[in-house]
């Protein structure tokens, strides 16, 4: 049976953080995930905001990794090489009533140390953003706010993971934790077993699951539904910063952002569901969140939408994370509830489970450890000198396959050819941007499939969107395999 | 920086033709420029009948058709560059590419003949609310990977939109031996041709339901049916008329786009009806030495059509870089062509009642279904000529011919309308 140090489930952002950051030291890690690549869950879709940490109850655990992570990910986003912009938010209020609770996230903020924070006036606000309403009349400003690829991100985590010794499991799902009788744990999975000396829970809306066979206090996770309207990027620009509104009478209130590709952003609403896997819209969803996004920012063009999609947050019963080491099983630590802020929170959340992991175990520091990571090569982003040099050397990267994002050939192979790399459709385009344009894939789809199956060695009927059962051809097909 | 009297970006029907019209009024230097791997552009996987008509007096298929252009501008020695996409042009008319054994390269051109074709509408635009699993396409995605690749897509298939190439589709994919369920249209009337309804659908038995629409598409990882129901009179779904259509793929074809990209970046004014450039007579840009032709400037229903005015793009660009080299023609107070009751656009947008040619053939698309109707065309808004019609619908292309030596002096528009 494989012997692992640390064994992470789930490798969506948590999980490839702990990772990381566990690959810091001596420490042989193994992160099983049960769909075909990293961020496929909760951290795929959501709203891409690097929170200030402003919203956090004070004391909290979510307070305290807010404002780490935030700070730690504009690091990361240098030395990782992954996009990330810091553009502010905005949180509007629009009446006299909603004014006391604007000032209560403002002092929330200075006591969770969010720095640069201010009330401005509606006239402040409209000179910062010109297409805010007329309706508002303050907001609070924070200028440490960002916006980040939350795919990005994840990759670039999983990738220095990878780099300094981590390894990936795709399409494994655990199936139980049980204790060895020496300390550790056998973990099971749909496909084998492995020894672990320490797990970390890190399974996001399934963290319940595994919390429930280690824990005596049993905990419940509730998928909570967030639906989205992305739009063109002819609409990217209308606002800089990140709109949100104040929570008030009308509910919690959208938001409007750019994103860090250009898109504009729009979403998202909050409804509690059953099943773990349900990111269905609703023509009902998309309705409201597009008339609630209107009260902040009236010139929203919505034909100029290109996709809608919907996320689910790890809601926990309480308000806080959970983080830590197990009392009754040690050995057994967990990032669970990991809800809002979690993608902000995300590497203070490795960084913290990591360092309580390595001090529990005494492991080493690791004294080659590699520090840096390169990103995906944006060709449409180098300069004309740069790109006709790196097209001289690989001509794949003279040759458009997505022509609404400009995505070349040589980027879709890097996609799949990165550790871990894409092994389906929705691995491509969430690394390279393939067919994330304004045609969705249209042009891109058979060109995108053919470099899949001949990179892989697999046949065209094997190709998946994402996972398996997702095959994009269905059916008997003659001639070409 | 290298110089070429023609760029033509695009070597589909539109480009080849222009190309050609350009070398037979005059210019040696012309240079098209194609992302693809070979010329033709989509009439490559148009594998059906129904081409040539009017061009050829006979039936050709899409390939046949792409094919005869593509010998005449090998025979006329045309060069061009295949897996080549253009990523920027000016207002100045620098036209900037990239491709595998050259880099990235800019060429001056004496005149641009915009011709890059359309795009299909995609699910996102459309938003239909449920799922994203696989099995969704575009007809035209659809197409190409049967067609061109030989994939099947799948087995139970319910389409979306009656736009033509989603007809075509219905046909194509029942040879194949798929199950086509049901054609669903939003809009009361088909967006494709009547011959399409006709020899795709009907002689197949599938049925076309009019105002209906996906209200939702059911499966995780593959799709497992769509949900269809009656829109009212405002296109919102009419609640208890959902019906489960059980099937494994939803093909959609809801409209095309022209992919205009390129013209917005070089600042050339977009009509928001068509969503190409405006032109005037000579179908040229508001930037000058700019044209365009085919559906990159609005889309058409008949590949011959494109042919004809792509023609005309291209002897208009050739007549400008000769002139250019002289001295510029006196243009003359441009007419504006108005789009009155009942017509959504034409093209042109304008005329130069000096310099306009002899005849000038103005296209344009009805906005709804009209029986036994006049179209009528005013001139400063008085009457000029009034045409009976039986038959209009938004899905064929309708023309008139303007003659010049009827245009009255010291009128400022011309107006083209439904009448009872």
């Amino acid at each position: 049976m494989d012997k692992y140090d640390v064994a992470v489930i789930g490798a969506g952002v948590t999980g490839c953080a702990v990772a990381m950051y566990l690959c810091r030291s001596e420490v042989s890690v193994i992160v099983l995930e049960k769909e075909e690549d990293v961020c496929s869950g909760t951290s795929k879709a959501n709203s891409g905001i690097v929170h200030a940490g402003y919203d956090a109850r004070p004391g909290t655990l979510k307070a305290r990794m807010n404002v780490r992570g935030s700070k730690l990910i504009e690091e990361l986003s240098e030395t990782l090489d992954f996009p990330y912009r810091n553009n502010g938010s905005l949180v509007l209020c629009f009446d006299e009533a909603g004014m006391p609770r604007l000032k209560e996230l403002y002092d929330r903020g200075i006591k969770n140390g969010v720095d640069g924070i201010e009330i401005l006036t509606g006239e402040q606000v409209r000179q910062k953003e010109s297409a805010v309403s007329d309706e508002v009349i303050a907001a609070l400003w924070a200028p440490t706010a960002g916006i980040v690829c939350p795919f990005g991100m994840t990759a670039a985590f999983a990738e220095n993971a990878a780099a300094n010794g981590a390894q990936f499991r795709f399409l494994e799902e655990v199936t139980g934790i049980v204790r060895d009788g020496e300390g550790g744990f056998v973990i099971r999975t749909d496909r084998g077993e492995f020894f672990a000396r320490n797990v970390v829970n890190a399974a996001g809306v399934y963290a319940d699951r595994f919390h429930n066979m280690m824990r005596s206090q049993k905990i419940s996770i509730t998928p909570r539904r967030g639906e989205y309207v992305l739009l063109d990027k002819q609409a990217g620009d209308l606002v800089s910063s990140t709109v949100f509104q104040l929570p008030g009478p009308y509910g919690k209130g959208v938001l409007v952002t750019p994103t860090v590709h250009g898109n504009l952003l729009v979403g998202p609403n909050a409804e509690d569901i059953e099943d773990k896997e349900d990111t269905t819209t609703t023509s009902e969803g998309m309705e409201d969140i597009k008339t609630k996004a209107l009260r902040s920012v009236p010139g929203i063009p919505y034909n100029l939408t290109i996709t809608s999609f919907a996320g689910l947050r790890a809601h926990g019963q309480d308000y806080d994370f959970i983080l830590g080491e197990a009392e009754e099983n040690p050995g057994f630590f967990e990032a669970a509830a990991i809800s809002s802020p979690g993608l902000s929170s995300a590497p203070a959340i490795g960084e913290y489970i990591a360092g309580l992991v390595v001090s529990r175990n005494g492991y080493k520091p690791k004294t080659d450890y590699i520090g840096t990571r390169k990103g995906f090569t944006d060709v449409s982003r180098l300069s004309a000198e740069e790109r006709s040099r790196l097209i001289r050397e690989h001509p794949e990267y003279g040759r458009i396959v997505c022509r609404c994002e400009n995505v070349t050939e040589g980027q879709i192979l890097e996609a799949i050819r990165r550790t871990p790399g894409a092994r389906s459709l929705d691995g491509i385009k969430r690394r390279v941007r393939q067919g994330m344009g304004r045609c969705q894939s249209g042009f891109c789809t058979p060109a995108a499939m053919k470099i899949l199956s001949d990179e892989l060695g697999i046949p065209m009927e094997k190709i998946t969107k994402n996972r398996p059962g997702s095959e994009l051809l269905r059916g008997d097909t003659d001639g070409v395999s | 920086m290298e110089y070429r009297d023609v760029v033509i970006i695009g070597g589909g029907p539109a480009g080849l033709a222009a190309a050609l019209s350009a070398r037979r009024n005059g210019v040696e230097d012309i240079l098209i420029i194609e992302r693809d791997e070979r010329l033709g552009g989509i009439l490559n996987q148009c594998i059906h009948n129904g081409f040539g008509l009017h061009t050829f007096k006979e039936e050709l298929t899409g390939p046949e058709y792409a094919g005869r252009y593509i010998n005449m501008a090998e025979a006329e020695g045309i060069p061009y560059k295949l897996n080549t996409m253009v990523t920027s042009v000016t207002p100045g008319r620098e036209v900037t590419y990239i491709n595998p054994s050259e880099g990235e390269v800019t060429v001056k051109a004496g005149a641009v003949i915009l011709a890059m074709g359309c795009r299909e509408r995609p699910r996102g635009a459309l938003n239909v609310p449920g799922s994203r699993p696989a099995g969704i396409y575009t007809a035209g995605t659809a197409q190409r990977l049967i067609n061109i690749e030989g994939l099947s897509v799948g087995r139970k298939v319910v389409i979306l939109g009656s736009g033509d190439i989603g007809l075509i589709m219905a046909r194509r994919l029942t040879w194949e031996g798929a199950e086509v369920k049901v054609v669903a249209e939003l809009m009361p009337y088909s967006g494709g041709l009547k011959r399409n309804i006709v020899q795709c659908l009907d002689d197949f038995g599938i049925p076309l339901k009019l105002s209906h629409t996906v209200v939702r598409i059911h499966g995780k990882e593959r799709v497992t049916g769509v949900t269809i129901a009656q829109v009212d009179a405002g296109r919102k779904p009419v609640p208890g008329t959902e019906e489960y259509y059980e099937c494994d793929t939803l093909l959609l074809s809801c409209g095309l786009l022209p992919e205009n990209e390129l013209t917005s970046s070089a600042g050339i004014g977009i009509n928001r009806v068509t969503g190409g450039a405006f032109v005037n007579d000579r179908l040229e840009t508001s930037a000058e030495g700019i044209f365009a032709c085919g559906n990159v400037l609005h889309v058409h229903d008949l590949v011959d059509y494109v042919s004809e005015e792509a023609e005309l793009a291209g002897l208009s660009a050739a007549e400008f870089v000769k002139r250019g080299k002289e001295a510029c023609a006196e243009h003359g107070e441009a007419l504006c062509l108005k789009a009155g009751e009942g017509i959504r656009y034409t093209i042109p947008n304008t005329v130069d009642p000096v310099n306009m040619a002899d005849k000038v053939t103005v296209r344009f698309r009805v906005s709804d279904v009209y029986r036994d109707k006049q179209l009528v065309i005013l001139y400063g808004g008085k009457e000029h000529r009034r045409i009976k019609k039986r038959i209009m619908s938004p899905g064929e292309m309708e023309q008139v011919t303007i003659g010049k030596d009827t245009i009255p002096e010291g009128i400022s528009d011309i107006t083209i309308r439904v009448e009872d």
